[in-house]
């Protein structure tokens, strides 16, 4: 109780104190409280109101060198981000430039090494063999003497050798000038992509030549992309492909065309040792 | 009693007519509201120390926010009046808490 008492006493206190008087000193003081809590109510509008209006010129001055330091920061922080992502724009540039050429680069390639269709300005070399007498040799100084005169894309189609053996097509008619645009090889045999390690072996019954693995029987028909006029004048020249064909009673025919198809695909075996190396750059 | 009452009824008036601050007393009104907020803690204290009075409740109210202004006033002619607004407010602030202090010693026994 003793406890009570003085928790009490300080409430009773406040409330007599709070009690209804009209003294003069109380109205006062009412007065004066009104007058706090106005004020308070006016100051805490005009603070949250307009800022600045209220702030003092130093407070101004401060707040302005605030601002126009952190405004550096930021235009410093803006010129950053703007320099990386130039940057970074830039390097999407550079690959996408790395990656079309080597794209391109491997479109070539792949025509180079045989495992891709091409077709470009060309010729057909037809060469009808009815007693059998072209050898290896003779294909083999024909595809070389295409290389030299520039052919990128070479195909050679045969007859299948059962066919061969028997009825032996129609050399001639093939052999006319069928203004056919393109050659349309595969139509009546085996055809063969010529590459670089393509090889020309007689067969033992002399009823074909085997080109990688192929039997291929007479008419051959090669057809080569490259310069129309310097592979056509290649095959013509004295002592060259044609007139050798002409000196074992075989026939060879050029046709040139604006365009013919290489249709035909060397199968590529994955190197099981050979590894790409990585690039060695020439200032070595 | 009369005094909380015209607290709320100050509050109201001041919502309701949502006065704009004299540009003249706008550095002053802070400190002056702070200045007076110490007075009416102090009274209270008072109330509760079984000192109070009211004579010197009035003065120390007036004289508080007179006082203040008045500092503010010269620190504001001698260029450092937000320094001594602030030097105010910490004072004024100090004396709020003990005076805080006090009551709620007196209310709670704590």
């Amino acid at each position: 109780m003793t406890q009570e008492q003085p928790r009490k006493s300080g409430l009773r206190l406040l409330i007599d104190a709070g009690r209804p008087r009209a003294t003069r000193a109380q109205v006062i003081g009412a007065v004066l409280c009104g007058l706090l809590g106005f004020a308070l109510v006016t100051q805490v509008h005009s603070a949250t109101g307009l800022g600045f209006t209220t702030a003092r010129q130093s407070d101004l001055v401060d707040i302005l060198d605030s601002l126009s330091s952190r405004s550096d920061q930021l235009r410093a922080q803006i010129a950053a981000e703007q320099t990386s992502l130039a940057k970074l724009t830039g390097g999407t540039d550079q690959t996408q430039a790395a990656l079309e050429e080597a794209q391109q680069r491997a479109a070539t390639l792949e025509i180079l090494a045989g495992t891709a269709a091409a077709t470009g300005p060309g010729i057909d070399l037809q060469i009808t063999d009815p007693q059998h007498q072209v050898a290896a040799d003779d294909l083999l100084e024909a595809l070389e003497e295409l290389r030299d005169a520039g052919a990128e894309a070479i195909q050679i189609t045969g007859s299948a050798a059962a066919a061969a053996a028997g009825a032996t097509p129609a050399a001639g008619s093939v052999a006319s000038a069928d203004a056919t645009p393109t050659a349309a090889p595969g139509a009546s045999g085996h055809v063969v992509r010529l590459v670089a390690s393509s090889y020309f072996v007689d067969a033992p019954d002399r009823s074909g030549i085997v080109i990688d693995g192929v039997l291929l029987a007479p008419p051959y028909d090669i057809v080569a992309i490259g310069d129309p006029h310097t592979m056509s004048t290649a095959m013509g020249i004295p002592g060259g492909v044609l007139d050798t064909l002409t000196a074992k009673g075989a026939r060879g025919t050029v046709i040139t065309h604006d365009a013919v198809q290489v249709t035909a695909l060397h199968q590529v075996a994955t190197p099981q040792y050979a590894r790409p190396a990585p690039a060695v750059s020439s200032a070595g | 009693m009369i005094a909380a009452i015209a607290l709320a009824v100050g509050v109201v008036l001041g919502v309701i007519l949502h006065p704009t601050v004299p540009v003249g007393l706008q550095p002053y009104l802070p400190i002056a509201v702070v200045a007076a907020l110490d007075a009416v803690f102090g009274a209270i204290r008072a109330i509760l120390d079984g000192i109070f009075d009211d004579k010197v409740f009035v003065v120390s109210f007036i004289a508080n926010v007179l006082v203040a202004a008045l500092i503010v006033f010269l620190g504001d002619q001698l260029g450092v009046g937000s320094q001594l607004s602030t030097a105010v407010v910490v004072v004024l602030g100090i004396r709020i808490f003990s005076n805080a202090a006090a009551i709620r010693r007196h209310l709670f026994r704590a």
